[in-house]
């Protein structure tokens, strides 16, 4: 990582402005957007969206070819590359020819992609961007840091001292009175303009139609004054049939602004009359810029379908805190860092690909759904091949591949960390350390593990049924009271539990870097492992190992070389469950029953990221918790990451201190007597912030609340 | 249908008159624009394009009551207009949306340039989302396809929103049951 970008996290973190903003629209967005979609079916109109763009960016090719011929039978003149000096000569040469010398410009990343205003201006060409926060950024020669609201980061002190040096008067920080001021002075751009360049949202082949969302009215003006109206669009606008344009406007306004629509929509078919009478002329630029490269990636296709509404930004834990400006490049935010690598280079998504946690929220609202954190794991992935794992990291891979090894550091660190551990947490380390226990105390590694305490459980004799229960790192090394609890809770169900000696870490961390060889061989050694006669059920009491266990390790075997064992690997997912849903199976089948306490105390339950989200479990444990007599307090943004993302918070402590604050507080307004969660990572990141805090609130894994609660 | 329909264009700031007959609706466009202050000279006028209620106005000789009311526009003429007249193709009752055809500039420059937009719309024509709209518009025939909800807006400075950027702030829909006459 470069200490430019680090520099970089630093100053967005002591932003005031920018955390500010960004927060309070993040928790707003969430509301707004809800209201926007009320009434709606998402997942139908998701399906719809998913069909038309999904079928738009596997015809690239066909598709460029139809609308090209449409438009040009419409009158307008298309061209057509794949390279962004191509496009920035074409319009160059076509302001020559005409006689162009001012530009208005209605919002367009691709021109920005292709860094179009530069070499525009570089040929003495005036050009100005139209949309209120475009202009504002381009006033102050900054970059948008955001893809929908540009100058979010920016006061509106900060504006009027922009617009008062731009016109020459001393402005008030009064926002009216500021778009009167850009209104007024805009009016004459774009009256004087001779040539208008907007982008599209929607490019339609069957009719060469292009779509354009606004709402400040400017793309109009752009559209309508100027006598040369060009329209820079990225193939990947594409969709096949006009009718495809009816889900896209529906989701895109509610998913960006949370509008039903936006104040205007244009389609335009072809140039129209100019205010004069004369035929306007019309180009339209077809910009590919390494988009059929993308389309013939099969884990990568799926960028494409962007629609670039930036609800992803607005739900990211990460990008609320840092924005666009190090969150991304022209694209901002985990999309953006994908986009960047593409139509930039691998390379230059490095650092900013680092900053996703994983957490999964983008994927729950993207309209197109596109699955974001598995995009950014491929990049990890291509990045370690092509530039190698940082030195440390192998070093730390290299001995977790090794199960005897990793596992006798382990235990030599419950040794050598006693002069800082106190009541099981360590609350200070070394000062080359210290920025991991800065925020947040860390668990002590247990005296003894798990593996070795479970041979002094005496399970009841004659049980029918056997489980094998799958640890895990945490629970087997930091916190064996969990795993001991998971034993009582399935004896009670009658059910034994078996621990084979050779289970080793899940492959998580490892994978989410982009390691897939030593991925593979932790997903390798484990099916060998948990092969156990007569076991139906493996049980895991943490989500990121189920989830490797029962969703990624047929793929990360084919990923890392050792496809041998996929088919394996597929038929143990068929028998891997969380501790939740299984728990929640053995209620229902009558098999446990848990005693409803008089008046236990309220509970707040988080949602932790691979447990909602890849497994999709979330009613299960507050079923349970309400079975067990606790209330269950709803807390705010319940399912909202906490900041810990396994050596995500190793390797942004800065970063994961904020979310795990803003998790913290969230817990502590719900003013329930404890907080439950189904993941020891979680446990590890909650527990230790509130511990650094001094607050009593206890946190607990749902499975120490529910093997107190057994009738 | 209708009600949807305010509801919707109200909840974006937008007002909403309806009318049985054009001659209420006439009467009603007459009392706007002498409120609005219209007055023939430069930034005081008003401009209404071509359209059947136009054509009811020119029999009705409303320029000759309305000082400042053009009949023709040019781009000049709108940008010195306080008020801009345009009558729609269809309305949208999920959204609150008013669309037309405005391959004619003119139908753009009454509602771009202006400050106040008088949109006048049938209520027969409304219409229940926009995919039935794009299931009733041909492209072939139309080079632009103009959708108008609510003014002209924006959230760029702190998120605040704020009416009227570049287009008008003021967004005055004005239904009429009674169809536009073909022969007006």
């Amino acid at each position: 990582m470069t200490t430019q970008f680090r520099q970089g996290i630093a100053q967005a973190l002591e932003n005031p402005n920018l955390a500010g903003a960004l927060g309070r629209f993040s928790e707003a967005y969430v509301v707004s957007r809800a209201k926007a979609y009320e009434g709606i079916d998402f997942e139908a109109l998701r399906d719809q969206i998913v069909a038309a763009k999904g079928y738009g960016s596997t015809h690239l090719e066909e598709l460029a070819e139809q609308f090209t011929e449409r438009a040009t039978a419409a009158g307008a003149q298309v061209f057509r590359t794949s390279d962004p000096r191509e496009v920035r000569d074409y319009i160059g040469r076509l302001c020559r020819e005409k006689g162009v010398r001012r530009v208005v410009k209605s919002k367009s990343m691709a021109t920005e992609e292709i860094h179009l205003n530069q070499a525009l201006q570089a040929q003495g060409i005036r050009v100005k961007e139209t949309d209120l926060g475009e202009w504002i950024i381009q006033l102050c020669g900054q970059k948008p840091s955001h893809m929908v609201m540009p100058a979010i980061h920016m006061t509106k002190e900060q504006v009027a001292e922009i617009f008062s040096k731009e016109v020459n008067e001393r402005l008030a920080a009064d926002i009216p009175r500021l778009v009167q001021v850009a209104r007024r002075e805009l009016r004459e751009e774009f009256l004087q303009a001779d040539m208008g360049i907007s982008g599209a949202n929607v490019a339609v082949a069957e009719t060469g139609t292009l779509v354009i969302l606004t709402n400040e009215g400017n793309a109009r003006l752009v559209t309508t004054l100027p006598r040369i109206h060009v329209a820079v669009v990225g193939l990947e606008k594409l969709v096949a049939k006009f009718s495809e344009i009816a889900p896209i406007v529906k989701a895109l306004p509610r998913s960006a602004t949370s509008q039903l629509l936006t104040s205007y929509v244009s389609l335009i078919t072809g140039p129209s009359p100019g205010p004069d009478g004369a035929q306007k002329e019309l180009h339209i630029v077809l910009l590919d810029n390494q988009r059929s490269a993308m389309a013939k990636d099969p884990k990568f296709v799926q960028g494409l379908r962007c629609i670039r509404c930036a609800s992803c930004l607005n739900v990211c834990p990460v990008f609320r805190l840092v924005g666009g400006h190090v969150f991304g490049d022209v694209y901002t935010g985990g999309i953006g860092a994908i986009l960047t690598a593409w139509f930039d280079a691998l390379k230059s998504s490095k650092d900013i690909q680092a900053l996703c946690i994983q957490c999964g929220n983008c994927t729950q609202v993207c309209p197109s759904r596109i699955d974001i954190p598995e995009m950014i794991v491929e990049l990890r992935k291509r990045i370690a091949r092509d530039e190698g794992q940082p030195l440390i990291q192998k070093g730390i891979y290299k001995v977790v591949n090794n199960r005897r090894l990793f596992h006798s550091l382990l235990r030599a660190a419950s040794k050598a960390q006693k002069p800082f551990a106190r009541d099981g947490m360590i609350r200070h380390l070394p000062l080359f350390l210290s920025g991991l226990a800065e925020f947040r105390s860390l668990p002590a590694v247990a005296d003894e593990p798990f593996r070795d305490r479970v041979r002094r459980i005496a399970q009841p004799t004659g049980l029918k049924e056997k489980a094998v229960f799958y640890a895990g790192c945490l629970i087997d090394f930091a916190y064996p009271e969990m795993g001991e609890a998971l034993v009582k809770v399935l004896n009670r169900a009658g059910i034994e539990v078996v621990f084979p000696d050779e289970q080793t870490c899940c492959g998580a961390p490892a994978r989410y870097g982009g390691a897939y060889d030593v991925a593979a061989q932790n997903a390798a050694d484990n099916v060998r492992a948990l092969r156990v006669a007569g076991a139906d059920i493996v049980v895991s009491a943490c989500p990121t190992c189920t989830v490797a266990l029962k969703i990624e390790f047929p793929e990360t075997l084919r990923g890392g070389g050792k496809p041998e064992l996929a088919a394996e690997a597929e038929a143990l997912s068929a028998k891997v469950v969380d501790f939740s849903s299984l728990v929640s199976r053995l209620v229902d089948q009558g098999r446990l029953t848990l005693r409803p306490g008089e008046s236990l105390p309220s509970v707040t339950y988080h949602d932790s990221c691979h447990l909602k989200r890849t497994l999709h479990v979330h009613q299960e444990p507050r079923e349970l918790l309400r079975k067990a007599g606790h209330e269950v307090k709803e807390m705010f943004e319940a399912d909202m990451c906490c900041g810990m993302g396994g050596s995500y918070s190793m390797k942004f402590p800065e970063i994961s201190r904020p979310i795990l604050e803003r998790k913290l507080a969230n817990i502590r307004k719900t003013g329930a007597a404890s907080v439950a969660m189904d993941c020891p990572g979680c446990v590890m990141q909650i527990r230790g912030g509130l511990d650094k805090g001094k607050d009593p609130i206890p946190v607990k894994h749902l499975v120490e609340l529910i093997a107190d609660r057994l009738a | 249908m209708f009600e949807l329909f305010k509801a919707k264009a109200e909840a974006v700031s937008a007002e909403v008159h309806r009318f049985p007959t054009s001659t209420g609706a006439l009467d009603f466009i007459t009392e706007t624009l002498r409120k609005e202050g219209v007055a023939d000279a430069p930034s005081s006028w008003a401009v209404w394009c071509e359209g059947p209620l136009r054509r009811e106005a020119e029999r009705a000789r409303l320029p000759d009551r309305v000082p400042g009311l053009h009949f023709e526009v040019t781009r000049d003429r709108a940008a010195g207009s306080k008020v801009g007249i345009s009558e729609f193709d269809w309305a949208i009752a999920d959204t609150g949306t008013l669309a037309q055809d405005a391959t004619r500039p003119d139908k753009r420059l009454v509602s771009t340039l202006t400050e106040t937009h008088l949109a006048v719309v049938r209520t027969g024509s409304l219409l229940p989302d926009f995919a039935s709209l794009l299931a009733r518009v041909d492209p072939s025939r139309m080079r632009y396809l103009a959708c108008v909800t609510g003014p002209s807006r924006t959230a760029d400075i702190e998120r605040v929103l704020t009416i009227g950027v570049h287009g008008p702030r003021r967004l005055v829909v004005v239904a009429i049951d009674e169809e536009g006459r073909v022969d007006a």
